[in-house]
């Protein structure tokens, strides 16, 4: 530092160097700031001596204290699956009854169903189970398969046309794909079902083509559909009476379910919950808002 | 009590003391090491202040959460508490909920005015008195000279090489540094738990993580800031100094020295004149005294604390030289300047700006009194589903989900209906069951019930968004409280 000099203003030494006129005054970095850097040297040194630091060739180098996160993570898992164990057991045995009188249990049934049906249903069901075109809205009351605790709890364990040896399974006929109805039958068809359904007040069925298409659905579709169209749970018949539609409520819509007798898929999730959840699940659903009692309905809360 | 009476007139020492200030303008550097500073113990009625200021802040911090205050069977019976786990924040008779932080809101800004109206009063009187950075490091000044003298014999024993006597007091000094700075730390962690419960749980090992945390981390600030760093904080860490010039007008009381009286300054011997020559015989007690280490002759400053131990150090000294005492006092700017003019001085305590703070202040504190006296210990907050926005029943009626949540500040449990209101034929109703009237539920004591219930309204209602109200009741008390909510129905399929 040949050139080093004193400047004048500050009384500093500057560092001797010149950049294109400029010179630097030399001023020592705080003391405070030196310690925080070396302690910082010093503590990233003993760091990599006790935890996982440097990446090697064929993994990593564990340090001392053999700390792992991924470790660490699975035994907490773990220790909530133990905590939670208790709980799920309970589940298992409660009927909707009895969970409804112990608050605590309800509270973790609505806890842990909302959270299974979230990642596994909701995709499908629509969160909070709004439904859509396909797939059935589970707030409603409204069941293809029955709205108890039980028939829902059935449903979600074994599936809806799905690879299960006991799933549920209706097919209903194509009647016009497989040319089984004459596209005029099914227009008469189409419009008996909306003169029997709640969805004749707003779409005014032709009252001939309805006449016709009664005699032809006492004989096509009365077997499961009901000779009122109120449906029948035991076989997966929806009910036709109301102004709900699987599959959209326009006359298009109703008349292209006759022609084609779709069906969706469920999956069966009796391999991937436990007892307890299936049955956290089911009681989620249930409580939407449509749920059913078990037997008889209950009474009504006193209002005083 | 008059002034003379606290001055130990038996002390005949020479008056002179060898001190300088550590900010003067020849010491000032840009990169400079901290001069240690050894105060001398005064003498007065400002060092009486600070004693009791301290003994009475240092009481109130350690001895609160000791104090008990019985809520009745299975609540916490300290006086008070801040319940981190349980979420609740108890102060004797007063039990505040998380929601309710804006009473601690408005206690800080009553705080912030309070200081704001001191220090327009009286200067820095907090720095002075109240600062915990000063009262602790009061203690530990003491807790020093205790144990190793007063300002001269601590100056010598610096100087002197290390022997098992030094030795011996410099440990025994910082043992019990360490044991007072546990102990703030330990107080500290009490008023989150229960005091004699936690006592013993940190002796026997019991504690949980953070209490230790939070032990060892108050042992170590108050260590380190009241041992070692001191007036460092005051000068280089804390915002206070800077903002207090906002609030301190020519008005505004503060520790001064009276240059018209005491210059020109110089040594003075007994019997000699006091013709053509100021008081201030430039002994430089107040340099001694202070602990802050400055002159306050050089006026006001950015380090000065306002403790007024150089009032008292001067008083003492203008009492031995038989000169009128206040040649340092708390005084005003405009004092100064009156008293250049030859005028007299006048203290002006009312000012537009006390009177401002000061109103503030009533204002704030009655509003909080309001609030607290007023505040409802029965509520109901509704929150309305929203996937999916509403339900079509088989039957054509519309179905809305709501969940309510009753909440229940009272040490009872309540039995409470509730009804909905403002929508022709809404029915409210649980689960699975029809119902028509109120439902009927029990809200639990001291906590917030949560139930989910649904609004159905039958067929034929108006695609759009309607208000209606729900209203809970307690069915024993009588007393009502509501919320208002929407409900929504869409289109035909």
């Amino acid at each position: 530092m040949a050139n080093s000099e004193r400047d004048e203003a500050t009384g500093m030494q500057t560092t001797g160097h010149e950049w294109d006129g400029l010179r630097e005054l030399d001023t020592p970095l705080p003391r405070w700031w030196l310690i925080v850097f070396y302690t910082s040297i010093v503590a990233a040194v003993i760091y990599w001596v006790l935890m996982p630091a440097w990446p090697l060739m064929n993994g990593y180098t564990r340090g001392v204290l053999n700390w792992s996160d991924r470790r660490n993570v699975a035994a907490e898992v773990q220790a909530l699956q133990s905590a939670r164990a208790p709980m799920f057991a309970r589940l298992a045995e409660a009927s909707a009854e009895g969970i409804a009188a112990d608050p605590e249990l309800q509270q973790f049934a609505i806890a842990a169903g909302q959270s299974a049906f979230g990642d596994n249903c909701a995709t499908c069901h629509g969160a909070g189970g709004g439904g859509a075109p396909g797939f059935p809205v589970l707030a409603d009351n409204v069941w293809i398969w029955g709205g108890t605790l039980a028939d829902i709890e059935q449903t979600i364990r074994v599936g809806v046309r799905s690879s299960h040896p006991e799933a549920r399974f209706s097919q209903m006929p194509a009647f016009g794909r497989d040319g089984l109805l004459s596209p005029r039958q099914i227009g008469d068809t189409t419009e008996y079902v909306i003169s029997i359904s709640m969805a004749r007040a707003r779409l005014t069925p032709d009252r001939a083509a309805a006449a016709r298409g009664g005699v032809i659905y006492q004989e096509q579709c009365a077997s499961c559909h009901g000779g009122e169209g109120a449906g029948d749970r035991l076989i997966g018949a929806p009910s036709l009476n109301d102004d709900l539609w699987l599959y959209g409520g326009s006359r298009a819509e109703i008349r292209r379910q006759v022609e084609q007798g779709r069906g969706g898929v469920m999956p069966s999730w009796e391999a991937r919950f436990d007892a307890g959840t299936l049955r956290s699940l089911a009681y989620y659903v249930h409580e939407m808002g449509g749920g059913e009692p078990d037997a008889a309905p209950a009474p009504l809360t006193p209002p005083q | 009590m008059s002034k003379t009476t606290l001055i130990d007139t038996t002390r005949r020492d020479d008056l002179s003391i060898d001190a300088s200030a550590v900010n003067s303008k020849e010491a000032r550097a840009l990169y400079k090491k901290r001069s240690p500073i050894h105060p001398k113990l005064a003498h007065g009625t400002f060092r009486n202040l600070k004693w009791a200021a301290m003994v009475v802040l240092l009481a109130i911090y350690y001895v609160t959460p000791w104090l008990r205050w019985d809520r009745g069977d299975g609540r916490p019976d300290q006086a008070v508490l801040i319940d981190f786990e349980g979420r609740r924040f108890y102060f004797f008779f007063i039990e505040l909920w998380p929601q309710e932080v804006y009473f601690f809101a408005g206690l800080m800004i009553l705080a912030a005015f309070g200081i704001f109206l001191s220090s327009a009063l009286f200067g820095r009187v907090w720095c002075g008195y109240a600062c915990p950075q000063t009262v602790w490091t009061d203690l530990y000044i003491h807790v020093e000279r205790w144990i190793e003298g007063d300002r001269n014999e601590r100056m010598r024993l610096e100087k002197t090489p290390m022997s098992a006597s030094k030795a011996g007091k410099k440990l025994a000094k910082h043992t019990l540094w360490l044991l007072i700075a546990a102990a703030t730390g330990g107080a500290w962690v009490f008023y989150f738990g229960d005091a004699p419960t936690l006592f013993s749980n940190i002796f026997t090992g019991q504690a949980g993580t953070p209490v230790y945390l939070f032990v060892g981390l108050l042992t170590f600030t108050t260590y380190i800031l009241a041992g070692s760093m001191r007036e460092q904080v005051c000068t280089y860490m804390c915002p206070w100094p800077r903002i207090q010039a906002a609030m301190i007008d020519k008005d505004a009381l503060s520790v001064t020295y009276r240059v018209d009286r005491g210059e020109p300054r110089g040594p003075h011997k007994r019997g000699e004149s006091w013709e053509g020559r100021g008081d201030c015989i430039d002994c430089r007690q107040c340099v001694a005294v202070c602990p802050q280490g400055i002159d306050i002759r050089d006026g006001d400053q950015l380090e000065c604390i306002n403790c007024a131990l150089c009032v008292d150090a001067c008083d003492e000294v203008m009492h031995k030289v038989g000169r009128p005492m206040g040649l340092i006092a708390y005084d005003s700017y405009a004092n100064l300047e009156r008293r250049k003019l030859g005028r007299g001085t006048s203290y002006r305590l009312l000012r537009p700006r006390t009177i401002l703070y000061g109103t503030l202040m009533a204002a704030i504190a009655v509003l909080l009194a309001y609030g607290l006296a007023t505040r409802s210990s029965f509520e109901l907050n509704v929150i309305r589903d929203r996937s999916p926005p509403y339900v079509r029943l088989a039957d054509g009626s519309v179905r809305n989900d709501y969940v309510f949540k009753v909440i229940n500040m009272s040490a009872l449990e309540r039995r409470v209906s509730i009804e909905v209101s403002g929508l022709q034929g809404a029915r409210l109703h649980a689960t699975g069951i029809a119902g028509s009237g109120p439902v009927v539920t029990e809200a639990r004591a001291d906590g917030v019930t949560t139930l989910r219930l649904h609004v159905t309204v039958p067929p034929g209602i108006e695609a759009g968004t309607h208000a209606l109200r729900f209203t809970a009741r307690d069915l024993s008390l009588g007393d009502e409280t509501g919320s208002a909510s929407a409900f929504l129905a869409g289109a035909n399929p």
